[in-house]
């Protein structure tokens, strides 16, 4: 496998300076940023040499950035909302439902037939739009949908990393999937895709 | 009868675990009368292939 694109002292830096200027936004508190971009940069670049493709690694380390993010905020707010933090809050979408109360398709989510993945799937436009996909996956499930998909890990290992249960981690990937497929089929493969993303 | 969120689920669990035949014969009552989980079935195995090809696929000039 080829190295370069990923041994890239540029590229490093320049995704920690993006990274560095999300998290201040988000935590509005400079040592908790630098922080959080430390452990997500340390993390992500242990698994680097699994993408070939940069838009790729970059989506991967703001999913682990996002995640860090939240768990930081969540420790602020431990101590007053300690009671009502739910352990799995990602697991589902809160608000989107995808089912009805009997638990069939809700018409406006109803999947419809995908043409052409083959072809299509090749296009530049389309790789766009799939990467802004699953930028927009929740955090929760953006990250053990990388670590299942692109890093190939086993569910036991997803689980045993991040202290969840099969059936948890079953969870959010269903979620993530319905989610994901949702928004190619929104902004491809039902949609006029040439679109303003 | 399984109704569309749980054959969804059976058809993501699918890519984690195998099936029992218990499951793969309900799974396959409901996707024979219903076409949307039809699809959902197809694309998540898509949803696979296209993530590994995303990952895989030569870095362009940024």
């Amino acid at each position: 496998m080829s190295h370069e694109s990923l041994d890239d002292q540029a590229f490093v830096e320049q995704v920690r300076d993006q990274m560095l200027s999300f998290a201040r936004s988000q935590l509005n508190h400079e040592q908790e940023a630098e922080d959080v971009v430390q452990e997500a940069l340390a993390g992500a670049l242990r698994n680097m040499e699994r993408f070939a493709h940069r838009a790729a690694l970059r989506t991967w380390i703001f999913t682990i950035l996002r995640n860090k993010i939240a768990d930081t905020l969540r420790k602020r707010y431990r101590n007053l909302e300690s009671d009502s933090y739910d352990e799995c809050n990602e697991c589902g979408d809160g608000d989107d439902s995808w089912f009805d109360d009997s638990g069939h398709w809700q018409a406006q989510h109803k999947p419809n037939s995908w043409q052409g993945t083959d072809q299509q799937a090749l296009s530049d436009d389309f790789w766009r739009i799939f990467d802004y996909c699953l930028n927009h996956l929740p955090a929760e499930q953006g990250r053990v949908f990388m670590m299942r998909e692109m890093l190939e890990l086993s569910s036991a290992d997803i689980c045993h990393n991040l202290a969840l249960s099969t059936s948890n981690l079953h969870v959010l990937l269903h979620r993530a999937r319905l989610r994901l497929r949702e928004c190619l089929s929104n902004h491809w493969f039902e949609g006029e895709h040439h679109a303003e993303l | 009868m399984l109704n569309c969120e749980q054959a969804t689920r059976l058809q993501s669990d699918a890519m984690e675990r195998p099936l029992s035949m218990r499951e793969k014969m309900a799974l396959k009552m409901h996707t024979t009368l219903c076409s949307a989980c039809r699809q959902f079935g197809r694309q998540v195995g898509t949803l696979r292939d296209l993530t590994r090809q995303y990952r895989d696929r030569p870095d362009q000039k940024d």
